[in-house]
């Protein structure tokens, strides 16, 4: 798969910093405006999608393949899990480790900033690392068929 | 009385939808579309239950501004006014994971035409591998 | 009956038409935009009703949904023949949708009425806001009151990618270990 016209690819080349500056906007403000880790991962691995669509999922694999996703997504939950288990310096499981009080500041909240941080990561790299996989799999489907590629 | 159950009964027929695509329709895609369908029913039910109609006003969601009060955390407008957060909370996850599990399925749709080279239930209980 | 209520009702029955359309469309691609539209709707509706939170996180989700499905059904035909109307098969259709009205009859005398919800434990967790900390009453009660919960669910969106990895693998095992021939 060769990937899109240029226009698509210029267009995917300006908007995809700010599409993933939005996710990790959603993410870090999860606590004080709607969003959080899910919504915002989501919106990140949009994002990676695409560019999956629009490169081809080959010049996308170079930099980073389905192993590396999984790597993250594995680090994202394994994180979540290390912040619920730190829970128990101040209290128990899932207490707040830290005390940052509350309000309407970016370090506020307690845990919940670093909860959404992993959950996000989890998310995000996982639904990119199985589009990667669906990719990858469409590409030697087509090839067993002798189609050439190119949607 | 009608308009206390009019949206979950709309919520009822879109669900029999979803579940007559799955019961009666043998593509597989329109299988996964019933799913899906049946998965939107259930999540816009449990979105109008904690829907609100406030005494007065109208209903807000459940996110505190700095315009409500003068201390920072002040929840009084919040308590007379807002939808219920618990089943949103609920929700959000769920549409995450509906997204995972269309993932799976479609995963497993397409291993089944690679296998069969058909979308067709019929034709794929005939084959038996 | 006010104007809320009305635009709710006509982006619900919006949905329902769209649900119709993408079940009996006999083209998939038509189906599956068709699908995305109902899911557009139940992100209208998440607005009106008050969850910001869910109408973002709905529409993302969509997005990446119908182009998924698209991915699945593009260059696909549809050929199936889906006209079953044998007798025991309309008599079991016929007795399950009058198990589910019957069901859904006595479930209505319960309800608790559209517009005016317990909301015994919303209250509560209103109530100790301070205590967690965030300002998103959603975020509140997802990452600090029920975080056992999104535990949970984060563990079943790890079972789910796994699944996919699992049946994506495009070098099978006969090829990492020539010679034994696997039976899968």
């Amino acid at each position: 798969m060769k990937g899109m016209t240029l226009i698509v690819k210029t267009m995917t080349a300006l908007l995809i910093g700010f599409i993933l500056l939005f996710g990790a906007y959603v993410i870090l403000t999860g606590h004080l405006s709607p969003g959080g880790g899910f919504a915002g991962g989501v919106i990140c691995a949009a994002g990676l999608l695409l560019v999956v669509l629009a490169f081809g999922a080959d010049i996308v694999r170079e930099r980073m393949g389905h192993r590396m996703a999984l790597l993250w997504e594995t680090l994202g939950a394994i994180g979540f899990l290390a912040i619920a288990a730190l829970g128990f310096i101040t209290g128990t499981f899932f207490a707040h480790f830290v005390r940052h009080g509350a309000g309407f500041r970016l370090f506020t909240g307690g845990s919940i900033l670093y909860s959404n941080l992993a959950i996000g990561l989890k998310v995000a790299a996982g639904l990119f690392g199985a589009f990667l996989m669906l990719a990858a799999f469409r590409e030697t489907e087509r090839t067993d068929r002798g189609e050439d590629g190119g949607d | 009385m009608l308009h206390a159950v009019l949206p979950f009964v709309l919520c009822l027929v879109l669900f029999i939808i979803g579940l007559y695509a799955i019961s009666v329709k043998k593509n597989l895609i329109k299988v996964i579309v019933g799913v899906i369908i049946i998965h939107n029913s259930v999540n816009l039910f449990l979105v109008l239950i904690g829907y609100r109609v406030p005494a007065t006003g109208s209903a807000i969601a459940p996110i505190i501004t700095p315009q409500m009060g003068r201390d920072a955390m002040d929840v009084r407008e919040l308590l007379s006014h807002s939808v219920d957060p618990v089943p949103q909370a609920l929700v959000l996850t769920s549409i995450v994971i509906g997204l995972a599990v269309v993932a799976l399925m479609v995963v497993m749709a397409l291993r089944l035409h690679q296998k069969y080279g058909t979308f067709d239930l019929t034709e794929i209980s005939k084959l038996k591998g | 009956m006010s104007e809320t209520l009305l635009i709710l009702y006509g982006v619900i029955c919006f949905m329902l038409v769209a649900a119709l359309v993408a079940v009996e469309t006999r083209d998939l691609l038509s189906s599956v935009l068709c699908l995305g539209a109902v899911g557009f709707g139940l992100a209208v509706v998440d607005l009106i009703v008050g969850a910001p939170d869910l109408a973002l996180t709905q529409v993302v989700v969509e997005i990446f949904a119908v182009v998924l499905l698209i991915r699945t059904v593009v260059a696909r035909e549809d050929t199936t023949r889906e006209f079953i109307r044998d007798t025991p098969h309309v008599a079991a259709m016929g007795a399950m949708i009058m198990g589910i009205l019957i069901g859904a009859y006595v479930c209505f005398q319960q309800l608790t009425p559209f517009g005016d919800p317990p909301m015994v434990m919303g209250a509560s967790y209103m109530r100790a806001a301070e205590e967690a900390g965030a300002t998103n009453l959603v975020t509140a009660v997802l990452l600090d009151f029920r975080a056992y919960d999104t535990l949970g669910e984060a563990t079943v969106i790890f079972a789910a990618i796994m699944g996919c990895y699992a049946l994506l693998r495009t070098r099978g095992r006969k090829e990492e270990h020539e010679g034994h021939d696997a039976d899968s």
